[in-house]
């Protein structure tokens, strides 16, 4: 099924008989595997309004993702979150819509500082399993009318509704950017480094470490700022200044090298031709290079740590549960095979009290259970 | 404002609910005589009151549990309060409600700087948060004029904003964590220090939920290092639309302003009449707040004032001292109290696209004459969100009426714009009677089928948010 308008979507979900697996561009097969019919938006596509003044945007859920940024980076604005592109980590093809960012809330690096896909977004129109159009906030920047059912859209990945609409807050690209690395480093000193970066008045909108493990390099921690000229040579100075006790700090200002640089960290590159099952974790910055330790501890051979050590990364042994025991925060199983995912719970189990309320919400928005079943658990 | 007919059986079982209450909590934790009940009447709309059947102010999460857990089984309706200062009636009560107010629990859990984070009872209030951690010269954002006394309780349920959420965002951008009670006295936890739910966000759906879904006693929120330095520019314009396009073209150049606030000729004379800030007589002022070292504001406003030239200003003052920058604040900060000085007011908070400007304020002119009550316009520029300001007399009969008149057929305009009826004080009771207008009524349905899911006896803060017709099924079941 491919509706080409709102409407027709609508239909298709009032009319389906059984359930239905629903596909944006078909990239991020992340979740337990869903048998159904394939519903895919990819021709539910455009830009509904962009209004670089107002910072604002509002485009269809099946729109590819490229496309927007093309659009954006004309006017000079970005979406703020650096959404990750997960097709080189899951070997996926095709092209990501943003539906399915929105969909899973993806976001990157810059999450850090700049917040989620979830707080930029402003507004959403989508499909419940009765085939209700349904729409909640706006295309206005602040907005409290009703309940904020933006938000539990984002990250549903269409458990609750399929995503016709969706609308935006952007932002400026600024014009310049500088990345301090520092060499060597053992993951708890890295973290101190990062957590130091993060409780400056620098606005550092990226901290990450790649370990040595298999990318063969030294051990790099990495540290971005961006801004207006003056400011981003300002703050890089300062910040070395700051990060003295840590060892030498080389300055990066190669524009083409510091996007290539993130978007390998974005994307965690580090992984992408080694076999083996994707963890991800997230966590108390500083509990990060601890959960590492544990990680190595039950197999992982390699490790990424971003946000400050809030977010890791684990490449680890094909169907091992890696979740530590008492892990203060959560693991999701990103990439493995399908037996994996169907054995072992792909999303961190919730508290019953929590379990039950979700399981709730699915039964009011999707009375049927025909939408993504069990994708979440 | 239509309130639901207080259940008289409710009513009746006062006397076993207090005994039941005093079992469980100390007694100075719990109000029930008439007189003193009375001073929970309302919240900041105080044009809507009345007492509810007791007030309990507990001190412990386990001990706002056991508050619901009595209440659910009684089938009391549970009014939660902050520091009541909700402009939106959010915290009104009804005669058989009772105030569960979170004040006492004002206690800081943790702070983590290393992960910027702190966690407080939410009692607490907003600007006390910042004042526990200035000394390591960190803050919490989101700053609501009411700061001084406003609750984080009271923000979480209403996500509220303040004058900087162009940059630091609002309520939910700052909020990692709570703790909820819900209305069968169970308690959850909801994220943590971490960043996102791995499951749904019921976080994102919880800020923002007026106190429907359940109490929130405790919240992990960011804090964030202190920027080195903030500048102000004062700039004033003949017309609104020139006004709006500078607006515009700041934010399209690039430049991030933390504020961009905006005042209209009525506002600005009330204010010089007030506090005499020496603001120019001028159709539109705008404020523009930018933040960094030295250097980085000078290059930051170097742009700024480029573009505030080249639209030919009739005043253009760049702070040079903190004196003068705290000058060019003045005005802006007292605009609320110059406009209560000439009468009493209302104060509305709709948004709108900010493309939408020039025309929205040319209506709001000419239906101030239609109406013929006075009208001013203060507001966060950056970000759409308005704060018409209706001027009235409440001593006058039929005034108040009139006011609410005008002050719906400003709404219906900002919806009709494309924009929403609220950006940031809440529906409450206040806007609950408009929500037709914005939304169809599926789009109200899925909202009411969650509060379903939290709440099935619609015991928390019932005649609120949703009109009453709409819920009258639900509230009844
Ligand atoms: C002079 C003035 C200026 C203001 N300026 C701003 C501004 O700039 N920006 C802005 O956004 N708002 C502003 N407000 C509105 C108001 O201050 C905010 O809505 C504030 O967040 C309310 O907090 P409170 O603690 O007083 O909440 P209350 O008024 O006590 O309650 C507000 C709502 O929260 C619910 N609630 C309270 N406690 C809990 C709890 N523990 N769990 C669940 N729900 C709960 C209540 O039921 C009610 O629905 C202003 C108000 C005034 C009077």
């Amino acid at each position: 099924m491919e509706p080409v308008s709102e409407s027709e979507l609508s239909k298709m979900i009032a009319g389906a008989d059984g359930p239905l697996q629903i596909i944006g561009g078909g990239t991020r097969p992340v979740g337990r595997p869903v048998d159904g019919a394939a519903l895919s938006l990819a021709k539910l596509s455009g830009v509904v309004e962009y209004e670089p003044g107002a910072l604002t945007l509002v485009v269809k859920a099946g729109t590819p993702v490229a496309e927007i940024e093309r659009l954006l980076a004309a006017e000079g604005q970005r979406l703020p979150f650096e959404p990750m592109d997960h097709r080189g980590l899951l070997g996926t093809k095709g092209a990501p819509t943003i539906g399915g960012v929105v969909a899973a809330n993806v976001s990157g690096p810059r999450r850090v500082q700049a917040g989620a896909c979830r707080d930029y977004l402003l507004g959403v129109k989508f499909v419940d399993g009765t085939g209700r159009i349904l729409k909640n906030g706006g295309r206005v920047m602040k907005n409290v009318t009703g309940y904020d059912l933006v938000k539990l859209m984002a990250g549903s990945r269409g458990t609750l509704g399929v995503l016709s609409e969706v609308s935006f807050k952007v932002l400026p690209e600024p014009p310049a950017a500088a990345v301090l690395r520092l060499g060597g480093l053992d993951e708890a000193r890295a973290g101190e480094a990062m957590c130091a970066a993060l409780r400056s008045p620098f606005e550092v909108t990226g901290a990450a470490h790649l370990p040595a493990d298999i990318t063969g390099e030294n051990a790099a921690t990495l540290l971005r700022i961006e801004g207006f000229e003056a400011s981003v040579s300002y703050r890089a100075e300062r910040l070395g200044d700051l990060l003295d006790g840590f060892g030498k700090v080389e300055v990066e200002r190669d524009e083409a090298q510091i996007a290539q640089t993130w978007s390998a960290v974005r994307d965690v590159k580090a992984f992408h031709d080694h076999a083996g099952d994707v963890w991800r974790y997230s966590v108390r910055p500083t509990a990060g290079p601890a959960l590492g330790a544990s990680l190595r501890a039950m197999g992982a051979q390699a490790l990424q740590y971003d946000w400050s050590g809030g977010l890791v990364w684990a490449l680890g042994p094909e169907g091992a549960d890696m979740r530590p025991e008492g892990l203060d925060g959560h693991a999701t199983l990103i990439r493995a095979g399908k037996e994996t995912r169907a054995r072992l719970p792909v999303f961190q189990p919730e508290a019953a009290p929590i379990q039950k309320i979700s399981q709730a919400l699915r039964d009011r928005f999707d009375p049927r259970g025909i939408l993504n079943p069990g994708l979440m658990g | 404002m239509e309130m639901p007919t207080p259940d008289s059986s409710v009513i009746g079982k006062k006397p076993q609910l207090i005994s039941r209450l005093m079992e469980l909590l100390p007694n100075d934790a719990i109000i029930h005589e008439d007189i003193e009940t009375r001073a929970y009447e309302c919240d900041a709309l105080t044009a809507y009151r009345c007492a509810p059947l007791a007030v309990v102010l507990p001190s412990s999460t386990d001990e706002v549990a056991a508050v619901l857990r009595i209440c659910h089984e009684m089938r009391v309706p549970v009014v939660p309060r902050g520091a009541g200062t909700s402009l939106a009636g959010g915290a009104l009560p009804t005669a058989d409600s009772v105030i569960l107010g979170v004040a006492r629990m004002t206690e800081i859990l943790e702070t983590d700087y290393d992960n910027r984070v702190i966690r407080v009872q939410t009692g607490r209030t907003n600007l006390s948060v910042t004042g526990a951690v200035e000394e390591e010269n960190f803050f919490y954002a989101p700053d609501p004029s009411s700061q001084l006394a406003c609750a984080i309780a009271g923000n979480i349920a209403m996500n509220s904003g303040g004058a900087h959420c162009l940059k630091y965002g609002v309520t939910t951008n700052n909020l990692l964590g709570v703790t909820m009670v819900m209305m069968d006295g169970e308690v959850v936890e909801i994220g943590g220090a971490h960043l996102d739910a791995c499951g749904y966000d019921l976080l994102g759906l919880i800020c923002g939920s007026e106190g429907q879904l359940g109490v929130v006693t405790e919240a992990t929120l960011r804090i964030l290092h202190k920027p080195e330095g903030a500048r102000p520019v004062l700039m004033g314009y003949d017309s609104s639309e020139v006004a709006g396009e500078v607006v515009s073209d700041i934010i399209k150049a690039g430049v991030l302003p933390v504020a961009i606030e905006f005042m209209d000729r009525p506002c600005i004379r009330a204010t010089e009449a007030f506090a005499g800030a020496g603001y120019p007589d001028c159709e539109a002022l705008l404020i523009v707040e930018v933040e960094g070292s030295e250097a980085e504001i000078d290059e930051q406003l170097e742009v700024i004032l480029d573009i505030a030239r080249r639209h030919d200003p009739v005043e253009l003052r760049e702070s040079r001292s903190s004196e003068e920058s705290a000058r060019i604040w003045l005005g802006r900060k007292s605009a609320f109290g110059a406009m209560g000085q000439i009468n009493d007011y209302m104060c509305l908070d709709g948004t709108i696209p900010v493309s939408q400007l020039p025309f929205v304020l040319r209506r709001i002119g000419e239906m101030s004459k239609e109406y013929g009550l006075d009208v001013g316009n203060v507001f966060h520029a950056g970000d759409g969100n308005m704060h018409p300001l209706i001027l009235f007399d409440a001593n006058k009969p039929g005034d108040l009426e009139l006011c609410e008149a005008f002050g719906a057929d400003i709404l219906r305009l900002c919806v009709e714009v494309g924009g929403c009826l609220t950006g940031e004080h809440g529906v409450g009771i206040e806007k609950r009677d408009l929500m037709f207008d914005q939304f169809a009524p599926d789009d109200l349905d899925i909202q009411m089928a969650v509060k379903d899911v939290f709440d099935p006896k619609w015991l928390l803060n019932p005649a609120k948010v949703f009109p009453l017709a709409a819920s009258a099924g639900r509230r009844a079941a």
